[in-house]
């Protein structure tokens, strides 16, 4: 039986500077794991579109895999299971960071690949019969035009980690959402500080999808300078 | 200049190009006529490798070009290449659309490069449209770079894939103009189009195909006045 405690938000302020730590964290976790995310996720969609069989399949394996696990069990076979493998622990924060980069790598590398399909065909038959080579053709006419398709799909990708990364707080690593739990236990509170939480949570996802939705229609209008 | 052999082009089972054999000399323009799905335009591409043939020769200017380890992107700088789409590089500007190939592929300096361009757009009369983005310009506007842009790449023979067909009416003719004014210069030329009148002014030869053959070639006179082929005939009949 759960004693009935009326609401009293009086109990956050003094954890407010806590809060913001948490929040720092998070953003600090989720700019690391995209910056890995798109690295791995150009090279995952470069492997993809390659000619050789072999780097297509190992881009497919690794794609499939990550989309078809769940994102907190590629966190414990990091966090649990490598160190067993490697006989050393790895900090939370490393294998966080990790976790949520290789994740978010196979979803990049989806956006990005179709973001270069996205160019017409048209474009490097014409750098083609100009001369150009296909590295050519890829860096001045293709990447160029593709950017355009993945800038505000990455900005989407950016949210969901975000929002995802609050998985990281199962292995005890002091993000936003592992703040929330330390509080209720100092507190014996759990309304109140979730409920900040999320408020908190919400205000970074929506100014992110607000500055995208005034992103994308200045890409657009380029359109038809 | 440009020689085919026994060319052949498959798409799956489809067979487009069966036996192709011709010749294109120096200075010469080759209009090629036909109905839709005649395999004019595979040719075309099968010149400058954007197909590849299923088997047969190639051979520009002495090199067979669809062979392994020969350099295409180096002999594709000596055939310039027009298409129905125009295919204008949409992020960039008229100016950077001409000059780039030229700055990368030639590399030529931006100096140079951009005399070379003004020099052109003065001769397509698009001048005033330097800073433009192709968005901005109506499709024969836009056509008339892309021959431009071709063009600055200072190309031996120009290849036209049905250079027209995507134009309103009012704006076939001044794209035309500026082929008719390639003839005058000399250029060597392989085009296919629809548009008969012109064909039969420009052409030197004009090389009517049917089903993936080569039905009859010869002077536009003798094509179209005094037709062959049973093919040939029943084709100009239905479109003059």
């Amino acid at each position: 039986m759960v004693s009935k405690v009326k609401l009293d938000f009086s109990i956050i302020p003094r954890f407010i500077p806590m809060l913001l730590d948490g929040v720092r964290m998070t953003i600090l976790l989720t700019l690391m794991a995209v910056g890995i995310g798109v690295v791995l996720g150009l090279v995952a969609a470069l492997m993809k579109m390659s000619k050789f069989k072999l780097l297509r399949f190992i881009a497919s394996a690794y794609i499939e895999i990550i989309r078809g696990t769940p994102l907190m069990i590629q966190l414990y076979l990091v966090y649990f299971g490598m160190p067993q493998l490697i006989g050393f622990i790895i900090p939370d924060a490393i294998a966080s960071v990790c976790a949520l980069g290789f994740n978010s790598g196979a979803y990049v590398s989806e956006i990005i690949r179709a973001g270069i399909m996205s160019v017409d065909r048209g474009q490097t038959e014409a750098a083609y019969s100009l001369g150009m080579n296909s590295n050519m053709t890829m860096r001045y006419i293709i990447i160029p035009q593709a950017v355009k398709n993945i800038l505000p799909a990455l900005v989407n990708e950016f949210i969901t980690l975000i929002k995802e990364s609050s998985v990281v707080s199962v292995i005890g690593l002091t993000e936003l959402t592992r703040k929330a739990n330390m509080i209720t236990s100092v507190t014996f509170r759990a309304f109140e500080p979730l409920i900040v939480v999320a408020f908190l949570y919400f205000i970074l996802t929506f100014t992110l999808s607000k500055f995208m939705g005034g992103f994308e229609r200045r890409l657009r209008k380029s359109d038809y300078r | 200049m440009i020689t085919v052999k026994n060319l052949y082009k498959q798409f799956g089972k489809l067979e487009v190009l069966k036996d192709i054999s011709c010749n294109i000399e120096k200075g010469e323009v080759v209009v090629v006529i036909g109905p839709s799905g005649s395999g004019k335009s595979t040719l075309l591409r099968c010149i400058n490798m954007l197909e590849v043939p299923t088997s047969g020769d190639v051979i520009v200017e002495g090199i067979k070009i669809n062979e392994k380890g020969v350099n295409i992107n180096k002999l594709r700088q000596k055939m310039g290449m027009v298409f129905q789409h125009f295919n204008l590089f949409p992020h960039l500007s008229v100016l950077d659309n001409i000059t780039l190939a030229p700055k990368k592929v030639r590399k030529i300096d931006d100096k140079q490069a951009m005399s070379e361009a003004l020099e052109l757009l003065d001769r397509v009369g698009l001048l005033d449209k330097k800073d433009a983005y192709p968005a901005q310009l109506s499709g024969g506007q836009k056509q008339r770079i892309a021959i431009a842009r071709a063009l600055a790449m200072k190309p031996d023979i120009m290849l036209f894939d049905e250079p027209t067909s995507a134009l309103d009416p009012e704006m076939v003719k001044e794209v035309l103009n500026v082929i008719q004014d390639l003839v005058k210069e000399g250029m060597t030329m392989m085009i296919v189009t629809h548009e008969m009148g012109f064909a039969r002014e420009a052409a030197d030869r004009i090389m009517f195909m049917d089903e993936g053959r080569i039905i009859e070639q010869g002077i536009p006179d003798a094509i179209f006045s005094n037709p062959q082929n049973e093919r040939t005939k029943s084709f100009l009949s239905k479109i003059l």
